[in-house]
């Protein structure tokens, strides 16, 4: 190790140098955080932080597939009793006789369809680790139609070309934005079954999306109507501080 | 007249001391994000000694319903993170540094013997450069811990697309308790080594401060004596 010989005074100097510099640091240090919590909010994050959020996206997205698959499990491990999670569009005064799920193909052209319907389909399960963006997670058992394959039922490959596709409860309380490649993923289900029996009212019935690829915020339950977009269309969760992408 | 020594370079000092607002960003942060989600405790079965983190906790730091704010702190300060990391180990490599701070065949025994002597049990010290073998395995360690922290915490934000990683692992909730066990660790080293650092006294901390560090009377001693064994000429300047 190299060696040097100084005067008391340039040790004195060289170390007060040096901490006024420590100083200066953690000063800005707490500067900066200051700044950042005084910054404007953008969709109720932080501006910066959402910008941030939005980097992300563009970062993480390229390295999505479909094939990609989350880890699928055997029935036995499937729960017998499902976490109910969030009411928000599941309002009392929905009457299950009367739906039918509306899609919006383009403004002015809409058609509206019933479960059995549907149900046509042919019928995709999945048993999967089902991931809530509060940190739990449940093996649960879905049945129901693949989005790809409802799409192509109902010839709405022009519709998926565009980057978002909407979905919403019927009272509009509830409402997601999924980027059209997540939704077109092998895994995402327009889902009308749990544990081999019709969807319990509390669990999306007559019918929800499940989609392994997103955080449970995403697999909105009682869907009303699906629409497609090229720009963002509101998000319940995006609207109260949280990623819009939420990609897993 | 003052004898220094070289001890930590710029980049390393830097390094070092933005890690500390880095981290307790994150730590914080990981905190807003764990209360949304917090089963983790000390115990057995239904017996609970202590709730991960008890609720008075909680409430004195005004954690609850504050889950948007955590994540949208920590996926933007990841980045900071893990790029000083990553700076970090690349300037160890380059510098050569990295034979310093890595342990090598004799630390695992001498860490022993270094752990005696600062509880006070033993009173010499083998012979050492820049770092004791106790500071390797830790420092060393704290580079691997910052390493898992990345890889559980990269598992868990993409489970999906990186399905292969969250297994290796052992599964998704595994990977969470990882990243949280780590930050426990992470906690404690830091408790052990503001220990070590008031212990080991101003002329050390300001070797992390200022990069040098000054040789001591007894240590200036001893320098002389190996010098007045090698010049023998010299050794009128014996000091003692």
């Amino acid at each position: 190790m190299e060696e040097k010989l100084v005067t008391a005074a340039q040790v004195r100097n060289k170390t007060l140098v040096s901490l006024f510099f420590l100083l200066l640091f953690i000063a800005s240090s707490i500067v900066t955080w200051n700044w950042l919590q005084k910054q404007p909010k953008e969709k109720e994050a932080l501006k910066p932080l959402r910008q941030a959020l939005d980097a992300n996206e563009s970062i993480f997205s390229g390295m999505f597939s479909n094939y990609h698959l989350v880890k699928t499990y055997p029935k036995e491990m499937a729960a017998p009793k499902v976490r109910v999670n969030g009411n928000a569009g599941m309002s009392d005064d929905f009457d299950p006789s009367t739906w039918k799920l509306k899609l919006i193909k383009r403004p002015g052209d809409t058609v509206f369809i019933s479960l059995d319907e549907i149900k046509k389909i042919a019928k995709t399960e999945i048993i999967f680790d089902f991931k809530c963006i509060e940190g739990w997670s449940q093996v649960s058992h879905w049945a129901g139609v693949r989005f790809s394959d409802f799409v192509k039922y109902y010839g709405l490959d022009a519709q998926a070309q565009l980057q978002f596709t909407g979905l919403e409860t019927p009272d509009d309380e509830y409402y997601v934005g999924i980027d059209t490649k997540s939704m077109m993923h092998p895994q995402t289900l327009l889902c009308y079954e749990m544990n081999g029996a019709p969807l319990p009212l509390n669990q999306g019935f007559p019918l929800r999306l499940i989609i392994p690829v997103k955080y449970g915020v995403k697999s909105i339950k009682r869907i009303g109507s699906i629409y497609f977009s090229n720009s963002r269309p509101p998000d319940y969760w995006y609207e109260r501080g949280y990623d819009y992408y939420c990609g897993l | 007249m003052k004898r220094i020594v070289k001890k930590h370079p710029l980049a390393i000092r830097w390094f070092h001391w933005l890690n500390f607002p880095i981290l307790a960003v994150m730590i914080w942060s990981g905190i807003l994000i764990y209360w949304a989600n917090d089963v983790y405790k000390l115990g057995w079965n239904d017996k609970t000694i202590l709730k991960i983190f008890p609720d008075s906790f909680n409430k004195a730091l005004n954690i609850p319903f504050r889950l948007a704010e955590g994540m949208s702190l920590h996926f933007f300060f990841m980045w900071i993170f893990a790029i000083n990391g990553l700076l970090y180990v690349l300037y160890l490599v380059f510098s050569k540094e990295w034979k310093l701070i890595l342990p090598n065949k004799r630390s695992f025994k001498e860490a022993w013997i270094v752990l005696l002597h600062d509880l006070r049990i033993r009173k010499d010290l083998p012979v050492q450069k820049k770092y004791n073998a106790a500071q390797r395995l830790a420092y060393t360690g704290v580079i691997f811990m910052g390493f898992f922290m990345l890889v559980t915490g990269l598992a868990i934000y993409k489970p999906a697309q990186l399905y292969w990683l969250c297994a290796m692992l052992g599964g998704y909730q595994w990977a969470r308790a990882e990243h949280f066990i780590i930050t426990i660790l992470f906690c404690l080293f830091f408790l052990v080594h503001i220990i070590q650092v008031i212990l080991a006294g101003w002329n050390n901390f300001r070797g992390m401060v200022a990069g040098f560090e000054v040789i001591k009377g007894k240590d200036l001693a001893v320098a002389k004596e190996t010098e007045a064994v090698e010049h023998p000429d010299n050794s009128q300047n014996k000091t003692n």
